[in-house]
């Protein structure tokens, strides 16, 4: 119309113009490899340094707490009355203690029998907490209401009187504290299985798939338990070293396991009682300890950021 | 329209949710029309009106508190058996409003898709399951490529029509979408709209299309029925419904649309309602809309207005109609 337009038309030939190929399939491409959610939850855990160390000492820890009792020249419970109170050594490198024994093959061998316990309480936390919450959850109505009630009023009374209670009337020793953590500890689990398959329920994806025809079995198989794996494992991260400590503080307070058996509360009981000569037999089973229970815990919040969808884009 | 065969028929529906002691949310509230087959039926109303009650209900995911739907001359009451209902399931479909929420992150859309196939068994072996996935995505427009995928790798549109293709592997005849496009962006609305329509073409598929944006409903819907409170308020043809409302609810809620034509707009009177919508618990004797009704009268707050047809193939609930 003006002058300047004209201009420009004169200068490029209409043939020039020619519409953009939109190739339609090549817009809905995805370029991203394709990854499960499991995949994609390793890489984003990987990104967090943290949680890779963790992992790693944890991984260390496991293998020493399995190996060193083994290779060792001495037995955990083998008494050497010339060598008492040693401090590190080559032949011994942590040291002995009041009686003589190795306490390298000690710690490893407190280790093996804390981690056992962190791990049984964890499958307990699985077979209980999860078929607890999980059934509460599916048959809803009265039954979930009693269910309920019954985790309220174990919820209501202190976890460590129940605990004190059981070890006064049960034989000491690590079954007895399995019992007492499994009693009280599905709780925590069960209330976050529940509701995370009462959330599930609601979903959309849950109602389409009733739409569709699928059985009540097939929803809970396909549906609602692979969405409720990741609540489980993060929770199971978290009760591991909230039962090693529990196993601790009662060996701590001289109700937990008996000499000669030793678990990593055992030894620093015994450590604490020597502190002022031999800190050593103090320090060594506390830094294993503390090690354990940080790395657990900064897994477990590796976890849950890489494994939450909610956090995924 | 008279010659048309229904499809769908909606007889009484009520759908009260219990709260708390003693109190009921009448949620939808005897609802009673008819879809016809072939036609798309625009549903629309408040937030909270129960639309999404009421399509849930009609296809069975909520038990009914009273009356039932009749499809294709079936009863489906709850006493049907087995065999129907598993029919009933096989020829009526739901497309979900989150596509975030409506599929399970857990599975390929390979599964997500084939899971009605599986269900009915359509398919006599793996390798054709394989392929009817595969066709139903092109369908909907997406790559044969993006069957070995998790959800969590596509766009809402992608997935909506992801959500689509699963709804149409059964190959149903009727289609509650509830409210598919708004938890979409603008620029992907028109895409899945056209590919609604496009399908409705193909498949003569009929559909109940719930929505609160009244435009968007006025250019897909044949006809049109408004909610207010549970309770279905006027149905009509979508043209009649625009250009005619009766009842003074459609009337102040189309009042409030923009017009395209600058003179008409500037002439535009809106109407505008007073009070807020009251709680669907508990609710007394009378008209729903009373507390908010212009015209509304004595009678309004005592009796409440029956669904009655005032000409042929119009329905309002309201006394000052006649
Ligand atoms: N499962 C339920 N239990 C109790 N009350 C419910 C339930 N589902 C819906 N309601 C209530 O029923 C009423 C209607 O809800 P509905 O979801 O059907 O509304 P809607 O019209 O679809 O709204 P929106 O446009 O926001 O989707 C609301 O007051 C809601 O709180
Ligand atoms: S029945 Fe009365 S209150 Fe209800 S919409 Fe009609 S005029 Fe208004
Ligand atoms: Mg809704």
């Amino acid at each position: 119309m003006n002058a300047k337009e004209n201009n420009i038309n004169a200068n490029i030939p209409q043939e020039l113009f020619v519409p953009v190929q939109v190739d339609q399939s090549e817009r809905e491409r995805i370029s991203r490899p394709s990854l499960t959610a499991w995949q994609d939850g390793w890489l984003r855990l990987k990104q967090n340094k943290a949680a890779v160390v963790s992992l790693f000492i944890i991984i260390v820890i496991v293998a020493m707490a399995l190996l060193a009792p083994i290779f060792s020249p001495y037995d955990f419970a083998q008494t050497d009355y010339s060598a008492i109170y040693q401090g590190p050594s080559a032949a011994h490198l942590f040291g002995t203690d009041g009686f003589g024994r190795d306490q390298f093959t000690r710690i490893w061998y407190g280790t093996r029998i804390s981690l056992l316990i962190g791990f049984v309480a964890a499958c307990l936390d699985l077979f209980v907490g999860v078929t607890y919450g999980a059934v509460s959850a599916l048959l809803g109505g009265k039954v979930d209401a009693i269910m309920q009630r019954i985790i309220e009023v174990l919820v209501g009374i202190p976890h460590l009187i129940i605990v004190i209670l059981l070890m006064m009337v049960l034989p000491a020793g690590v079954g007895t504290i399995i019992v007492a953590l499994a009693i009280t500890g599905w709780v925590n689990m069960a209330r976050l299985v529940r509701a995370r398959i009462l959330q599930l329920k609601g979903q959309e994806f849950v109602m389409a798939a009733q739409v569709l025809g699928t059985s009540q079995k097939n929803i809970i198989l396909r549906h609602l338990i692979p969405n409720t794996v990741g609540v489980i494992v993060i929770n199971a991260m978290f009760t591991i070293p909230s039962a090693i400590f529990t196993e601790a503080f009662l060996s701590f307070i001289g109700i937990g396991l008996s000499e000669p058996k030793a678990s990593l509360g055992v030894l620093i009981n015994n450590g604490y009682a020597v502190l002022q000569n031999s800190p050593y037999l103090l320090i060594c089973p506390a830094i294993v300890i503390i090690l354990i229970m940080v790395c657990f815990s900064i897994l477990g919040d590796g976890l849950r950021d890489a494994l939450d969808p909610r956090m995924s884009k | 329209m008279s010659e048309q065969k229904v499809l769908v028929s909606v007889q009484h529906l009520k759908k009260y949710f219990p709260v708390g002691k003693k109190q009921t949310l009448k949620a939808v509230d005897d609802v009673t029309f008819d879809i016809y087959k072939g036609e798309t039926l625009g549903l629309v109303g408040e937030s909270g009106c129960g639309k999404s009650t009421l399509g849930r209900t009609i296809i069975g995911l909520y038990p009914p508190t009273d009356g039932h739907v009749v499809f294709d001359g079936q009863v489906m009451d709850g006493k049907q058996s087995a065999a129907v209902h598993k029919e009933f399931t096989r020829r009526v479909q739901m497309v979900f409003q989150d596509p975030y929420a409506s599929l399970n992150p857990r599975m390929k859309v390979m599964d997500i898709v084939a899971e009605g196939i599986d269900n009915h068994g359509l398919a006599k072996s793996r390798k054709e399951r394989d392929q009817m996935v595969i066709d139903l995505l092109n369908t909907v427009g997406l790559q044969q490529e993006h069957a070995n995928r998790f959800p969590h790798e596509f766009s809402g549109g992608q997935r909506q029509r992801v959500g689509i293709a699963r709804a149409l592997a059964l190959n149903p005849d009727f289609i509650i979408a509830d409210e598919p496009i708004s938890a979409l962006d603008v620029s992907i609305q028109a895409q899945v709209i056209n590919l609604f329509q496009d399908l409705q073409k193909e498949r003569g598929l009929t559909y109940l299309f719930i929505a609160h944006d009244l435009s968007m409903i006025k250019h897909i819907s044949d006809r049109v029925g408004v909610m207010y409170l549970g309770s279905l308020v006027e149905l009509t043809t979508s043209d009649e419904i625009f250009d005619h409302p009766l009842h003074p609810y459609t009337q102040a809620m189309f009042s409030a649309i923009p017009l395209a034509d600058p003179e008409l707009e500037n002439n535009r009177k809106r109407i505008m309602l007073h009070g807020s919508i009251p709680s669907p618990v508990n609710l007394g004797p009378g008209c729903r809309f009373a507390g908010r009704c212009p015209y509304a009268t004595d009678r309004c707050r005592t009796e409440s207005p029956a669904f009655k047809e005032v000409a042929p193939g119009h329905f309002v609930a309201c006394h000052q109609v006649n």
